[in-house]
C-alpha cells in the first residue's frame, strides 16, 4: 500500500511539474520546475529497485539544467521577452507553423494513446536482469547495447563540434 | 517501536547534530586560526578565549532585519539558500563516519554508524552535491544585482568545470576498491601492507587524492577558488543582497560541504575509521573518522590563509587544460593496472 501512495504522489508531482515547466511565462520558473519534474522521476526509479539510474538521472541532469540556466541568463534575457507584442510576432505565430504545429500535436497524442491501448505483454517482453547492480548495467551496456551505446556518443559528438563551430568568433585576417 | 529502529532514529539526529555544529565550530576555528597565521589572537571575549563566539554570531544574525530588494525575485529569493543548505545537509546521508560499535556493551548486536549504506552511495553524494550549485546560482539570479550575478555565473562555470575532474578521481577509486558504497570502500582499507604501512588508498592514489582535494576545494568556493565571492571584485558574489538568516545559510552551507568533503576524502583516500587499533577494539572507530577529518579541515582552512586567489581565466585554464587531462590520465593508468593485476 505504501508504494501505491508514493507512486502516485511521484508521479503526479512528475506530471504536474512537466506541465508547469510550458506554463510559464518566465524561463527560469520553467527550468526550476523541470528540475522537479527530474527529480520525481528519479524517485520513481529508486521505487523501481533501479538507485543507480535514479542518481545517474540526478547527476547527468543536475549538469545539463545548469547549462540551461546559462542559455536563460545569457540568450533569453528573462523575462522581458515575453511580451505580448512578442508573441504576436513570433515567426512561429503565423497559420502556417501553427497548424503545421496542431499536426505535431495531434501525431503525437495518437501516438500515446496507441501506446497506453497496448497491454504489456504486446510491449514486448524485457530481460529481467538486476538493473540495481552497476557493474551488470555496465555490462550489458557495452556488450548488448553497444552499438546503441557507441551511437549515442557519436551523436553527442556531433553536438559538440556544432557547438564549437557556432560558438566560435570569426578569425580577423 | 524496536530499539533497533530507535537506535538509528539517534544516530541521524546525532548525524544532523554533528553536522550543524561542524558549521559553527568551522567558523570559530578558521577565524582562530587566521588569527594565529596572523600573528594575533583572533576572536577573544566572548566566553573562554573566545570560544562561545559562533555563538554570539548566530543570535547577532538571527536578530538582523531581513531585506529583500525590490527587484528580487520573490520565491526564488527565498529559496536558494534554503536549497543551499538542505542539499549540504542531505549530501552527506550516505556518508559513514564509523564502524560498528555496541556503545560499550549498551546494545546486544552492534550498529554501523553512518545515516545509510547504500549500494551507489558514492553517487548519491556527487549528485546532492551538485544539486548545491543552484542555491548559489539562483541566489545570484534572484537578486536581480549585478554582483551577486556575476557570482551565480562564476559559480555554475567553475562548478561544471571542475566537477569533471572531481568525478574522474573518484571513478580512479571506484576502479581499485571494486564498489559504489563508500562503506565497503572503507571496508576494503583496512590493515596494512607489509605490517607497518596501512593500506589507504592514498598510497595507490596519490595523484588522484591531490586531484580530489583540488576539485573539492574548488566545489565548495573556497580559496584559492572563492571566486562566486571575490570580494575585491564583486562586493560578496553571490550573497551581496543577502542579510539575517538568509545571509547565514550560506556560509553554513559552506562549511557542511567542507566537512562532507573532507569526510567523504577521509573515507575513500585515508582509510576511513581504519588505523588506530587500540581505539577499534574499544568500538571508538569514529574517534579515529574524527581526528582525520579534522586534519583536512585544518587543511582547508590552512590553504585559505595561506594562498592568494588565482585569476579568473587561470582558474579556468588550470581546470580545463591541466587538471581534467590529469584525472583521465590517472584513471586510464589505474584502469591499466587493475586489469593487469587483477588479470
Amino acid at each position: 500500500m505504501p508504494e501505491v501512495v508514493t507512486f502516485y504522489l511521484l508521479a503526479g508531482t512528475a506530471v504536474v511539474a512537466s506541465a508547469l515547466v510550458i506554463g510559464q511565462r518566465n524561463p527560469m520558473y520553467s527550468v526550476m520546475f523541470l528540475i522537479v519534474a527530474f527529480a520525481a522521476l528519479a524517485g520513481l526509479y529508486i521505487q523501481l529497485d533501479a538507485p543507480f539510474v535514479a542518481v545517474a538521472q540526478i547527476i547527468i541532469y543536475a549538469g545539463a539544467i545548469m547549462v540551461l540556466f546559462l542559455f536563460v541568463v545569457m540568450l533569453l534575457n528573462a523575462p522581458q521577452e515575453d511580451t505580448e507584442h512578442d508573441v504576436r510576432m513570433h515567426p512561429f505565430a503565423g497559420p502556417g507553423p501553427m497548424r503545421f504545429g496542431a499536426l505535431l500535436a495531434l501525431g503525437l497524442a495518437a501516438e500515446l494513446g496507441w501506446a497506453l491501448t497496448r497491454t504489456p505483454s504486446e510491449a514486448g517482453s524485457f530481460a529481467v536482469t538486476p538493473v540495481s547492480s552497476v557493474a551488470a548495467i555496465g555490462r550489458s551496456l557495452f556488450t548488448e547495447y553497444a552499438f546503441a551505446f557507441e551511437v549515442t556518443s557519436i551523436l553527442i559528438l556531433v553536438a559538440m563540434v556544432g557547438a564549437v563551430v557556432l560558438a566560435r568568433r570569426e578569425e580577423p585576417r | 517501536m524496536d530499539l533497533r529502529f530507535s537506535v538509528q532514529l539517534a544516530i541521524i539526529g546525532l548525524t544532523f547534530f554533528m553536522l550543524i555544529n561542524a558549521s559553527a565550530l568551522l567558523v570559530l576555528a578558521e577565524r582562530k586560526i587566521m588569527g594565529f597565521m596572523q600573528q594575533r589572537y583572533g576572536p577573544y571575549l566572548v566566553g573562554p578565549h573566545g570560544l562561545l563566539q559562533p555563538l554570539a554570531d548566530i543570535l547577532k544574525l538571527l536578530m538582523k532585519e531581513e531585506l529583500r530588494p525590490k527587484g528580487a525575485d520573490k520565491w526564488l529569493f527565498t529559496l536558494a539558500p534554503i536549497l543551499s543548505v538542505t542539499a549540504a545537509f542531505a549530501a552527506f546521508a550516505t556518508v559513514p563516519w564509523g564502524g560498528e560499535t555496541t556503545f560499550f556493551g549498551l546494545l546486544d548486536t552492534p550498529v554501523k554508524l553512518g545515516v545509510a549504506d547504500i549500494n551507489v552511495g558514492l553517487l548519491v553524494v556527487f549528485a546532492i552535491t551538485s544539486m548545491g550549485v543552484y542555491g548559489i546560482v539562483l541566489a545570484g539570479w534572484a537578486s536581480n544585482s549585478k554582483y551577486s550575478l556575476m557570482g551565480g555565473l562564476r559559480a555554475s562555470a567553475q562548478m561544471i568545470s571542475y566537477e569533471l575532474a572531481y568525478a574522474t578521481s573518484l571513478a580512479a577509486v571506484i576502479l581499485l576498491a571494486g564498489s559504489l558504497s563508500l562503506r565497503e570502500v572503507v571496508d576494503t582499507q583496512a590493515g596494512t601492507w607489509f605490517g607497518f604501512i596501512p593500506r589507504w588508498l592514498v598510497f595507490l592514489q596519490p595523484v588522484g587524492f591531490i586531484i580530489y582535494v583540488i576539485a573539492g576545494v574548488a566545489e565548495t568556493n573556497r580559496a584559492p577558488f572563492d571566486f562566486p565571492e571575490a570580494e575585491q571584485e564583486l562586493v560578496a558574489g553571490y550573497n551581496t543582497e543577502y542579510s539575517s538568516v538568509r545571509f547565514a545559510l550560506f556560509p553554513q552551507a559552506e562549511y557542511i560541504n567542507m566537512a562532507t568533503m573532507s569526510a567523504v576524502a577521509t573515507d575513500l583516500y585515508l582509510g576511513g575509521w581504519h588505523g588506530i587499533p587500540l581505539l577499534d577494539a574499544y568500538g571508538l572507530s569514529w574517534v579515529t573518522f574524527l581526528l582525520k577529518v579534522g586534519a583536512i579541515l585544518f587543511t582547508y582552512i590552512w590553504m585559505r590563509w595561506t594562498l592568494p586567489r588565482y585569476r579568473y581565466d587561470q582558474l579556468m585554464a588550470f581546470g580545463w587544460k591541466f587538471l581534467f587531462p590529469l584525472s583521465v590520465i590517472n584513471l586510464i593508468v589505474t584502469a591499466a593496472l587493475v586489469l593487469y593485476f587483477n588479470a
